[in-house]
């Protein structure tokens, strides 16, 4: 594919508040690495997550959307992360329908104490979308480079 | 209600590209509720349309806005102001709620973003089913409330056409047959005898197939 070894992904990472978030928490005090480029954001739960965040966040120029939730049957809120798994499906075929790889979102299941798990997604993550090289829509017509900065708003409106 | 599903987005792109600006219109009613048409999905269909058009080098200026009924005037002229900043529009309404818009707006093209399916009701979440044909003839009470027109696939009026296999339909074995359920439910409410009774060939000009329909009431027209 058209990797390019200067490409570094903007991925937003979408973390589960009692799980994953608390996992990249754990990874940082371990001192476990992974990729600048990634933007961890807290959500209270990935059932949350509306199905215009991840595409505004395409649309903006993101190159990845990683959603990270509780392990099945360990929901906070019982089944937030079962539905939003099938959104996460829906929305793939949705944004192949409009060009963009279904493969730069994807949903994974990790616990609290899984850090190392964590870091290994994002890693894995990053080497797919680099693979794929940056947003489609990034390329043409000076299209958006995501600014992380509205994200953040994003995140503490919650 | 009525129920409808979007349409998928290079259909829907192919229509519009050739334009410089499209407001996507949404719907606030049935549509609303059948998860296709209201200001959420508006949203994210102009989403995947900004996208699809960067994707294809274009530059369309893809805009939002939803009114409470997109097949009443009343409604439709809160709109105006954002029809005419746009040049076509891309109507998330049923098929009634797009040719309202294109009948009131002559120079503007107006384009259906979902296929209209059915008449029906929300079986559970996510499922919905199709119940009335609207016939123009309404034979409800003489079934105990289920209708042989929409639910039988062979419209059948005097009993079952003997294919059904254990409570299915012979056509398709994911749908009950109709004149099993209409059985069980004349049965039920202890009007079996109504089974019996003979119905006369339908008289199909009163529904579709005699044009489309109008209803006027004079005690109403001013
Ligand atoms: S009999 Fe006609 S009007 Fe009545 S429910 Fe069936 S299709 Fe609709
Ligand atoms: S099997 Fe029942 S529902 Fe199906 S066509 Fe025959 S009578 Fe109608």
């Amino acid at each position: 594919m058209m990797s390019d070894k200067t490409f570094e992904p903007k991925i937003i990472a979408f973390c589960c508040h009692y799980c994953a978030y608390a996992s990249a928490d754990l990874a940082g005090s371990m001192r476990l690495q992974y990729p600048t480029g990634v933007r961890i954001i807290r959500t209270p739960c990935t059932g949350r997550l509306e199905v215009e965040y991840y595409m505004r966040a395409f649309e903006n120029g993101a190159d990845g959307v990683l959603v990270a939730g509780c392990l099945e049957g360990g929901c906070h809120f019982i089944e937030g992360n079962l539905l939003a798994k099938k959104r996460v499906s829906a929305i793939r075929d949705i944004l192949q329908e409009s060009g963009i790889e279904k493969e730069r979102l994807r949903m994974v299941n990790i616990s609290a104490a899984m850090a190392t798990n964590l870091a290994a997604v994002i890693n894995e993550m990053v080497n797919i979308i680099k693979e794929l090289g940056p947003n489609p829509i990034r390329k043409i017509n000076n299209g958006p480079d995501i600014e992380f900065k509205e994200f953040e708003t994003l995140n503490s409106q919650k | 209600m009525i129920v409808a599903q979007r349409k998928k987005i290079p259909e829907i792109f192919n229509v519009i590209q050739e334009h410089k600006s499209v407001l996507v219109l949404g719907c606030g009613t049935c549509v609303t509720v059948c998860l296709a048409g209201g200001e959420r999905e508006v949203s994210i269909i102009s989403s995947a349309l900004r996208i699809a058009s960067r994707k294809a080098g274009k530059k369309i200026k893809v805009n939002e806005f939803t009114i409470e009924r997109q097949c009443d005037n009343v409604f439709i002229e809160g709109a105006a102001e954002e029809i005419k900043k746009n040049d076509a529009v891309l109507s998330l309404g049923c098929g009634a709620g797009v040719q309202a818009i294109a009948e009131r707006y002559p120079d503007t093209p107006v384009y259906a973003g979902l296929d209209t399916a059915f008449l029906g009701i929300l079986e559970s979440r996510g499922v919905w089913t199709e119940k009335c044909m609207q016939c123009g003839t309404c034979v409800l009470s003489d079934f105990g409330g289920i209708c042989p027109i929409t639910r039988c696939a062979k419209h059948m009026l005097n009993g079952p056409c003997g294919g059904s296999r254990e409570d299915r339909c012979e056509i398709r074995a994911d749908q009950p047959c109709a004149w099993q359920l209409i059985y069980k439910r004349l049965k039920n409410i202890d009007q079996l005898d109504k089974i019996a009774k003979e119905h006369p060939i339908k008289d199909w000009s009163k529904s579709i197939d005699g044009g489309s329909r109008t209803i006027i009431r004079e005690d109403h027209r001013i």
